[in-house]
């Protein structure tokens, strides 16, 4: 893998990045309150006097937010902490009703883990998670519904969020971009985060700094909320950019917060906004130490389900699928079940050995449905034609019910119209003919038809095999069994 | 230890985001220097090795059940607002 | 009948079941005598309307045989304490019309018990203050003169509402909240009963917060046996608290048996401060020669990290402070001062400095400060240490020892202005009682003696966490041999 480099005027420089992202924990109620965490409320209809701050309400917590943030620390291979501690961080701001967020500062409930990113050509890179800790969630502040208001919506205040926080280990955009692609994975796989960024509820805060291969690390800045990946490539490439031109023009690099702008393809300074931050963190007198057993932590490990590098091995050993059809069915939590479903549902239609079909069934999915999905605008979990449908048409193909060549044309009606490949070919009459007799009979008038063709094959042009199948298959509208054909032609062309 | 001066005063001020007239920096920077010189006397205390105190109960940490068993109530939520429109909290403008 | 507002929770009770008393009727006695106490300014919000309500509820009650021990009592409420659609402000100016939409556990439970609500109590402002001064609505008046004199005097803080209703007859009972002694201070100041139970006994939900880690509820009443009866009523677990503890509260007024023989008493060598005054100390010798003389041993012991108790009540409870009253920002409930066209920023900074009175700035100013950059190890990491010894003393002490006895207060309450203007002699208010806050204990103070001029004195018992039985039968003891009769003239009525 040839690594990433900026080129100055000096030299070529190294980018060093580390991320944390903000994933919002999948519960029914908010980490210290009762209130929902659903999306798309009315304004301040899920929130409790607790999450409202109003005097005299006490947190609580939720103890499910806490399996969710142990059943993430466990799939990241990161160790978890059975005595973290809860500490305010006291800022103020108008969605901040506390005038404190709760948050984790010294004693995270889950230490140092790592994420496997796979880059391209089958290369992998271990990232180390420096920690993860469990905090809410502020509210909404909406400035552009009125010329003097800045309108405050308080659902969002309090909802559970892990924050997961990375080591300085990645070189390039594409390694940022691939390590939130694999966390997302992860954490759609173990259900603890929906992943979703467009909606907010995992948003990343990248930390950008450069410097000449092989010195020490360089002064960073901190990219504020990002919510694509796309933005957060394009951000890295920009802030390592404009680091190297201040450098390399004398100039030094003031540590940050600044703000990606996509329109305008630059990060700013967020300074006016970070004047005098002073956290004072302190442990919240409300609330007493997070402690837990290892029967918590093991019944944890137990919920988890079998993770994407665990699957992606299995997929490649046991089903003999390809690195790059494994790595594709994997990325989705739903693609790895719909092929699972798919294989199960082939297996058992066509009385065959998963291993020995498995391949197949990964090239329709990867490229038939994966292709037609991407055309259409839609997705896996949205797919017009479910896996037992898929494993129907695969089946049929399996045995010689249809062709190959026929089986697209079918898959294609499926897609449009959602009906059963058995239906289809009985439709359209499109079953494969393996009946020799009439095979036999459209070979001789094939070769009747075409006398120079003929004569040419037997003067040695052995080429015009092909157009000959092709006569037979087109007289056929595609049904001949191709096999048969081919026994048959031969011996009658040869004479 | 401790030698509050007025621009410490402001800066602890603009923390706590209390407005302080500038001729109150002074007598207030001389009260907390009091103060704060009067505490210092912990620093006698030999606390190596004491771990400080997390809680004055000796019980663990309850945990709820994760079910909704709140909101709903937006009406209670704003009911005391000193400015609420359309459902929502109105605050002076921020500038982002 | 003569003056019912005279009678004693456990006396009406009695007489409520006996039905030779009204709940109703005591109730309206109860609101004349709150109508003429307005000179005292004990109350600052009255209820006469929910009172009389919950009094025909409660002989409702009576007469369906389904009464509890507080079943007709009225009593006031500190303004700590969050009440449904009333008053509820801490005494602060911030908190300006607020009248929650929630019910405080402390209060759920009195009502639940059917207690009569008579108004909200005056306080020292967000309970930060030791003689009531720091109030948005104003100070409390004492009820007690001294001998041959007219001056006003301090009831104490930060519960002077409470105390003053209860030693001025306008109440048969009242909350109160202690976080580094404002109910026993108090107390002694006004001589009636205060007890401050174990931390975590009393749920802290609806209570407005001071300092988190300190701030409990407790009870103000003329003698040690309603305060049991009380107590009981406001304790027990709350899983709306995660700081409320899940133990059974016993029968605290079976605990009033009068028996203390064989038991052991511990009195603090550091307790003896330089320059007390001489009654506090005969005060002290005297409650010692009581409980000897009831058959106890008196044990001395030492609680060597005492004299760090208030500094690092100074550092602890503002630290706590700053970030409790960040929620006062005038965006949700409560003043909103806001400069035409100005920021959000220019909000805050406008609606909390016209919001807070001075001691709460200076509290919030110092607590913003221990906890800033730089200086937290040095105040507020080195404080939670130092806390941990004196913990660690009383642990060590109470091995030893079933309740410890020590004066209340190194002085008899004092005249308004004597201490405002020097923030660290009023702090010295609390060097008997912050302690015990420090470490969680309970603890009272009973109303022993009258100082040279007239004015009462207090004795403070500690006990061990959760022992507040033992608390309560030392100080029934102590208040069977002190004949604490004196009584304040009714010179406001
Ligand atoms: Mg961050
Ligand atoms: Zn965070």
């Amino acid at each position: 893998m040839s690594s990433y480099r900026i080129q100055g005027a000096t030299g070529d420089w190294e980018v060093v990045i580390g991320l944390e992202v903000h994933a919002q924990v999948i519960s029914n109620a908010k980490l210290f309150s009762g209130a929902s965490t659903e999306f798309g409320a009315e304004p301040n209809a899920q929130v409790s006097l607790v999450d409202a701050a109003m005097p005299g309400m006490l947190p609580t917590i939720n103890g499910e937010c806490v399996r969710q943030a142990v059943r993430t620390g466990l799939a990241l291979g990161a160790q978890i902490n059975k005595f973290s501690v809860f500490d305010r961080k006291n800022y103020f701001y108008a969605d901040l009703p506390q005038g404190y967020q709760i948050s984790q500062f010294k004693h995270p409930v889950v230490g140092e883990g790592t994420v496997t990113l796979d880059l391209e050509g089958g290369v992998s890179k271990g990232v180390g998670v420096e920690r993860i800790h469990l905090e809410q969630d502020a509210g909404k502040s909406m400035h552009d519904q009125h010329p003097q208001f800045t309108y405050v919506d308080l659902n969002r205040s309090g909802v559970a969020l892990m924050e997961i926080v990375s080591m300085p280990d990645m070189r390039s955009p594409d390694e940022a971009g691939a390590y939130l692609t694999k966390l997302r994975t992860i954490l759609r796989y173990i259900g603890t985060c929906d992943g979703n960024m467009e909606q907010g509820s995992m948003r990343a805060d990248v930390n950008v700094s450069v410097r000449k291969p092989g010195d020490p690390l360089g002064t960073r800045c901190e990219i504020k909320n990002v919510n694509s990946i796309r933005f957060v490539r394009q951000a890295i490439e920009v802030e390592a950019r404009r680091q190297v031109d201040i450098i390399e023009a004398g100039g030094t690099i003031d540590q940050e917060t600044r703000l990606f702008d996509p329109n305008k393809g630059e990060t700013r300074s967020m300074r006016s906004k970070e004047e005098a931050h002073d956290y004072r963190y302190f442990p919240d007198p409300d609330l007493l130490p997070l402690e837990f057993d290892d029967a918590f932590i093991e019944a944890a490990r137990e919920s988890l389900p079998e993770l994407p590098d665990e699957k992606k091995a299995r997929f490649m050993e046991a089903l003999g699928l390809n690195d790059y059809n494994a790595s594709v069915l994997v990325a989705e939590k739903e693609s790895s079940e719909f092929f699972e479903t798919l294989v199960e549902a082939l297996a058992k239609a066509t009385k065959k050995d998963a291993a020995h079909i498995a391949l197949k069934a990964s090239n329709w999915l990867t490229g038939d449905l994966f292709g037609a999905l991407n055309k259409a605008g839609k997705t896996i979990a949205t797919s017009p034609v479910s896996a037992e449908q898929g494993a129907e048409l695969l089946a049929l193909v399996e045995d010689g019910t249809i062709s190959g060549r026929i089986a697209k044309d079918v898959f294609e009606v499926m897609f449009e119209t959602g009906k059963g490949a058995g239906s289809i070919v009985e439709e359209k009459g499109l079953k494969q003919v393996s009946d020799t007799g009439a095979i036999e009979a459209i070979i001789d008038e094939v070769i009747a038809a075409n006398p120079g063709q003929l004569e040419q094959y037997r003067a040695g042009k052995d080429k015009l095999l092909g157009f000959f199948v092709g006569q037979v298959m087109k007289a056929t509208q595609g049904k001949a069994n191709p096999g048969v054909v081919n026994s048959l032609l031969k011996p009658k062309l040869d004479g | 230890m401790s030698n509050i001066d007025k621009a410490t005063v402001a800066k602890i001020a603009r923390l706590a985001r209390i407005k302080i007239e500038d001729q109150k920096l002074e007598p207030l920077a001389g009260e907390l220097n009091n103060i704060l010189g009067w505490v210092e006397q912990l620093s006698e205390v030999n606390t190596d090795n004491i771990e400080p105190m997390s809680s004055v109960v000796d019980a663990k940490l309850r945990w709820r059940e994760d079910v909704v068993s709140d909101g709903d109530k937006a009406d209670s939520v704003l009911k005391n607002a000193p400015n609420a429109e359309y459902g929502f909290f109105a605050v002076p403008k921020v500038i982002e | 009948m003569s003056d019912l507002t005279k009678l004693k929770i456990a006396e009406a009770r009695d007489l409520l079941a006996k039905g030779e008393l009204t709940a109703r009727e005591l109730t309206e006695a109860h609101i004349a005598a709150v109508e003429a106490a307005d000179t005292l300014n004990a109350y600052i919000e009255k209820t006469p309307e929910i009172a009389l309500k919950q009094a025909d509820a409660a002989d409702a009650r009576i007469k369906a045989g389904d009464a509890a021990s507080m079943t007709g009592i009225p009593v006031g409420i500190k303004d700590l304490f969050a009440t449904k659609g009333v008053h509820t402000q801490a005494c602060s100016h911030i908190l300006d019309g607020f009248k929650p939409e929630y019910e405080s556990t402390v209060t759920q439970n009195l009502w639940d018990d059917g207690a009569v609500m008579l108004g909200k109590l005056n306080m020292d402002e967000f309970a930060m203050g030791s003689s009531n001064e720091t109030s948005y609505y104003g100070p409390v008046k004492n009820p007690w003169r001294a001998e041959g004199s007219n001056a006003d005097f301090v009831p104490g803080g930060s519960s002077g509402g409470s105390v003053a209703s209860v030693a001025g007859y306008a109440a048969m009972g009242a909350t109160a909240s202690d976080t580094g002694g404002s109910i026993r201070q108090p107390a002694a100041f006004t001589g009636t009963f205060g007890i401050k139970p174990t931390y975590g006994r009393c749920s802290r939900y609806g209570m407005v917060a001071f300092a988190s880690s300190l701030d409990q509820a407790g009870t103000i009443t003329r003698d040690v046996r309603d305060g049991a009866i009380m107590l009981e009523s406001i304790a027990g677990f709350d899983p709306k608290d995660s700081t409320s503890v899940d133990i059974p509260v016993p029968n605290f007024e079976a605990a009033l048996t009068g028996d203390i023989r064989g038991m052991k008493i511990g009195i603090p060598q550091e307790y003896h401060l330089a320059g007390m005054p001489g009654e506090i100390e005969a005060l002290w010798h005297q409650g010692i020669e009581w409980v000897k003389a009831a058959g106890a041993e008196v044990v001395d012991i030492n609680l060597p990290h005492t004299k760090y108790a208030l500094p690092t009540y100074y550092i602890v409870a503002p630290a706590e402070a700053s970030s409790n009253l960040a929620r006062y920002d005038g965006v949700r409930y409560g003043l909103r001062e806001a400069p035409e066209n100005g920021a959000l920023d220019e909000m805050y900074e406008t609606t909390r400095a016209e919001g807070f009175g001075d001691e709460v700035k200076r509290r919030i100013m110092i607590g913003t400060y221990v906890l800033s950059a730089g200086y937290y190890d040095a105040y507020y990491l080195k404080a939670q240490k130092v806390r941990q010894l004196i913990a660690d003393d009383f642990k060590r002490a109470f091995e030893k020892v079933d309740a410890i006895l020590t004066p209340t207060a190194p002085s008899a309450a004092f005249a308004f202005g004597e201490k405002s203007d020097d923030p660290l002699a009023m702090y010295l208010n609390d060097v008997f009682t912050v302690p015990a806050s420090l470490a969680g204990l309970p603890g009272s103070s009973i109303p022993a003696g009258l100082s040279a001029n007239g004015l009462p004195l207090g004795l403070q018992v500690l006990g061990k966490a959760w022992d507040e039985e033992t608390v309560l039968r030392v100080s029934g003891v102590i208040e069977e041999a002190a004949v604490f009769t004196s009584q304040p003239e009714l010179w406001w009525r």
